[in-house]
């Protein structure tokens, strides 16, 4: 690959060398991210789309007597930052002061964690169509497509308060379907390493219930018990999460949350951890703020929100190390953990009666954040199981259900302990008692 | 530029690529928020770097790289064509390239604005504006008043093995507030022009134009009433939906259901695919006879609009749906000819220097009919008029639908009656669309964009045009319940 290899102390440089450019006239923080994304896709079982990019950018937010703006550039030489800081000087004086600026980030150390795997940084197209090919081959006589994902990012923030914080991180993904001429089904898998990935493991795990799926059956909609696979309890904690356990909603009083309350079944545990080895990611926030575990749910009771700096300071509280840069939005956890229970998601279907297994949703978009009420569909694979075992497939049905009430006291019957990655999401299978299915393939 | 272009172009040729096209593009964006009076948000970038383009075989390779110089750009085409090469572990049958109706063109197109939204418009202005309109939504009582802008100038320079070079600057803005209500259990927001606002491929003068402070007042308003208005009630009714919710309708059920990549089976891993069979075209009755649409980038001030695609063909205007019968697809140069095309229908964009161009939507949109909206109300003895959209869903062939609306009107005996709170219906689309029996005339068809259209994968965000009017739907399922 082109790209030259970045480190953690030229992107401090690079963020140094800009705030020297500030110099006294305003307060600053400056963020430089460099690294090689890459994405080798397939359809009807061929690659058909590689692509890779040198990603570099600088982030700029500067403050002027509580005036401020922010900006970025991909172009790092020392012209193109001086204009960058010259422009954002500029449009920072032309706004109206922020009565509820809450300051930069005070200096304060980072875990030493990285998540991060050289070999995966630096892996070459060959090595992504290995694992493609891989994926493929276990699905002889299907058609397949996905892609296989790498990257290697170094990032470095500084700001004139002194703090100075860098690291980096790696992640690798096989993500496909398997496709017979009547149904789909998905499987993937993300980890630090590219060299964890088992695209053989994957692609046949897709095919087996591609397969299986291909004679499916109306079902009527209704209210069914359910199990859900990993992919669809990641699915349900991105809304409680954006709209619920961001601290800029419940501030606002859009979000669903009621701190110290029972809230949750009690087998409900939430947390945010991004220091946790298990997952990818930084150890600290777009404002420099060092991450550390937050406990949002705790046995059914939820205990907490995540908080940016503007977040923090309106609740007379500390950050938690979770701003996106987007004031507008709020904060968000990145990585949640959702606590395991006992055994396989093939042990809690062994203890349904009559219900549902869903492999993925889809088009899940939500009505109302203070209800959690959400529509959408199921995707890759839904069975009919009877008496603990799966029965016939079923075509995608529509459902319309409030999450947080899918998850509320009495309704989690099982949670499994085979939690996988997801995104950046670790979560189990879940059982639950209750799931509004609102429409079927005729409407 | 043209010559950087033409150096990355050239070294993918070198190292073995059958064709190569590179872009340079330079963007400028910047878009305000504010919140209760504050600003919230203020964000400027400019990106500029150039990606290549290179097929070898069934793949394309693709690489992007932010440094302008010439080792940059012919290491860039070398990278291009090496990835393209290690696609043929995993290969399919050859990609062709269908013929680009402008042929190898040399030319220059440049979109039209009055007030340029980010050299001619002070920081001061616009944030004024921001803060003016929801200081005014807030002091009609309702608790959070949002506005925002977001403006996009783009420039680029396309040049093809087969001896494109084409340079096109293009200037899209757009704006919108919302109120949003909360009660006790629940939240009713209100957003002008639409869910989003409104752009365009447009300078400032559209914001103007759409005169946020004059409805800040009415939005505000219809948030607070919606806590008190009765549900929805469920049922299956005549249903008639307003420009807004219908552009969006357009979009989802028609817009990506028309993509020539997705019938052709290649978003089916992530967007999915679509319940159109490339055998039926020009034969299968899509929707009513009154039903025609047209995917046209040419239309002046659309968000879909451009000079040419990021492949080089001209700009154009095809027939998607005549008479309810469909009889066109989106395509580009290689899903045209996958697809036994003979040209592109110039469709093929992406959003930035460092993604691959695919099909996208350009202004996809429904032909006005004769009523106007208040014929179409005093023709409907029992149904439900839907407004501005609030959410959307729809399943991976475009087949099953629902959307929410934000706000809704009880019609009785011809005319608007109550308004209803948490207004929803659901569908499918050929069904759906065989039931529009009355459209909105000329007077009423509004140029809607759509700044937020994701799709592919790394994702890209596609603008999109969707010109609507408002129309009328029989026996549609409402008031669907969680």
């Amino acid at each position: 690959m082109s790209a030259a290899r970045p480190s953690a102390a030229s992107g401090l440089d690079r963020c140094d060398a800009v705030l020297e450019m500030v110099g006294g006239r305003a307060d600053a923080i400056v963020a430089a991210g460099r690294g090689v994304t890459a994405l080798t896709r397939f359809a009807n079982s061929a690659i058909h789309q590689n692509v890779a990019e040198d990603n570099t950018y600088v982030y700029l937010k500067v403050i002027v007597d509580g005036q401020y703006a922010a900006a970025t550039t991909t172009q790092t030489d020392a012209v193109a930052l001086g204009r960058l800081v010259e422009r954002t000087i500029a449009a920072a004086r032309l706004r109206p002061a922020d009565p509820d600026w809450p300051g930069l980030a005070p200096s304060a150390p980072t875990a030493p964690v990285e998540h991060w795997d050289d070999e995966t940084a630096a892996a070459s197209p060959d090595s992504r169509a290995a694992v493609v090919k891989w994926f493929v081959d276990a699905g002889a006589g299907l058609e397949s497509a996905g892609y296989c994902a790498t990257n290697g990012m170094w990032v470095a923030t500084a700001n004139s308060a002194g703090q100075r914080v860098a690291s980096r991180h790696t992640s690798a993904t096989i993500d496909g379907i398997h496709r017979t001429g009547s149904s789909d089904a998905a499987a993937s898998s993300t980890s630090v390493r590219l060299s964890e990935l088992d695209g053989a493991a994957a692609g046949a795990a897709a095919a087996t219930r591609a397969r299986a799926s291909a004679e499916a059956i109306d079902l009527d909609p209704g209210v069914y018990e359910v199990v859900l696979s990993p992919s669809c309890l990641a699915n349900m904690l991105q809304f409680l999460a954006s709209a619920g356990f961001n601290a800029k909603a419940h501030l606002d009083g859009t979000s669903f949350v009621h701190l110290g309350e029972q809230q949750f079944d009690t087998s409900v545990s939430l947390w945010d951890d991004a220091i946790d080895p298990r997952t990818i990611g930084l150890p600290f926030d777009h404002e420099a703020t060092p991450k550390r575990r937050v406990d949002l749910v705790r046995n059914g009771v939820t205990e907490r929100v995540v908080h940016d700096r503007r977040t923090a300071a309106k609740a007379g509280v500390a950050s938690t190390g979770h701003g996106l840069g987007q004031e507008s939005f709020g904060a968000y956890p990145t990585n949640l953990f959702f606590g395991e229970g006992t055994g396989t998601q093939d042990d809690l279907i062994a203890t349904m009666d009559r219900g549902l297994v869903v492999h993925d949703f889809w088009y899940t978009r939500i009505l109302d954040p203070k209800t959690q009420v959400v529509t959408g569909l199921t995707r890759n694979g839904v069975f009919l199981v009877e008496g603990g075992k799966v029965g016939p497939a079923v075509r995608n049905l529509r459902f319309t259900q409030s999450f947080v009430s899918a998850l509320g006291p009495g309704k989690v019957k099982a949670i499994s302990a085979d939690a996988r990655l997801v995104g950046t999401m670790h979560v189990p299978s879940v059982h639950l008692a209750a799931w509004n299915f609102t429409g079927g393939a005729k409407g | 530029m043209f010559d950087l272009a033409g150096a990355a172009v050239e070294s993918a040729l070198a190292a073995g690529a059958t064709y190569a096209d590179v872009r340079v593009m330079v963007m400028r964006t910047e878009g305000m928020s504010a919140r209760n009076g504050v600003i919230e948000g203020l964000r400027q970038s400019e990106s500029a770097g150039l990606g290549v383009r290179a097929l070898i075989g069934s793949s394309w390779g693709f690489f992007a790289t932010p440094v302008l110089d010439r080792a940059s750009a012919t290491a860039a085409g070398e990278e291009a064509a090496a990835i393209a090469k290690a696609s043929t572990m995993v290969s399919g049958p050859a990609t062709r390239m269908a013929a680009d109706p402008g042929g190898a063109t040399e030319a220059h197109w440049q979109s039209t604005w009055i007030e340029h939204p980010i050299d001619d418009v002070g920081l001061s202005e616009k944030g004024d504006l921001l803060v003016e309109v929801t200081k005014r939504i807030n002091d009609a009582g309702v608790a959070l008043a949002d506005a925002s802008y977001a403006i996009w100038d783009t420039e680029k320079w396309l040049v093809s093995s087969e001896g494109h070079r084409i340079s096109q600057r293009i200037v899209e803005c757009g704006a919108g507030m919302s109120a949003t209500a909360i009660g006790d259990g629940e939240t009713q927001r209100r957003s002008y022009p639409g869910i989003r606002g409104q752009y365009g491929t447009s300078g400032w003068e559209i914001i103007r134009k759409i005169d946020l402070l004059g409805n800040a007042d009415r939005i505000a308003s219809e948030a607070s009433a919606l806590l008190q208005a009765p549900q929805c009630p469920s049922g299956t009714t005549d249903l008639i939906l307003g420009s807004e919710q219908l552009a969006l309708q357009i979009h989802e059920s028609v817009g990506h259901a028309i993509e020539l990549d997705r019938i052709l089976g290649w978003e089916a891993a992530y967007a999915g695919t679509s319940w159109l069979e490339l055998e039926k075209l020009g034969t299968l009755q899509f929707g009513s006879e009154l039903m025609n649409i047209t995917a046209d980038a040419t239309l002046p001030g659309a968000l879909g609009s451009f000079g040419y695609d990021d492949e080089g063909t001209p700009a154009q205007r095809v027939d998607i749906v005549t008479g309810g019968k469909w009889v066109g697809v989106l395509s580009g140069r290689d899903s045209a000819a996958h697809a036994g095309l003979e040209t592109s229908g110039g469709m093929v964009r992406a959003d930035g220097y460092n993604r691959l161009p695919m099909v996208r939507m350009t202004n996809v949109g429904l032909h006005p009919g004769n009523s106007s909206l208040e014929e179409i109300i005093a023709a409907t003895d029992d149904g439900i008029f839907m407004d501005t959209n609030r959410s959307w869903s729809i399943d991976d062939k475009r087949l099953n639908f629902q959307f929410g609306c934000e706000i809704a009107w009880e019609i009785k005996n011809g005319e608007r009656t109550r308004m209803l709170r948490n207004p929803t219906y659901t569908g499918i689309s050929p069904t759906f669309w065989g039931g529009m029996d009355m459209i909105g005339n000329e007077s009423e068809w509004t140029f809607w964009g759509t700044p937020n259209c994701g799709k592919g994968q790394p994702t890209q965000i596609g603008h999109t045009g969707h010109p609507s009017v408002p129309a009328r739907f029989r026996n549609v399922r409402v008031g669907v319940q969680g």
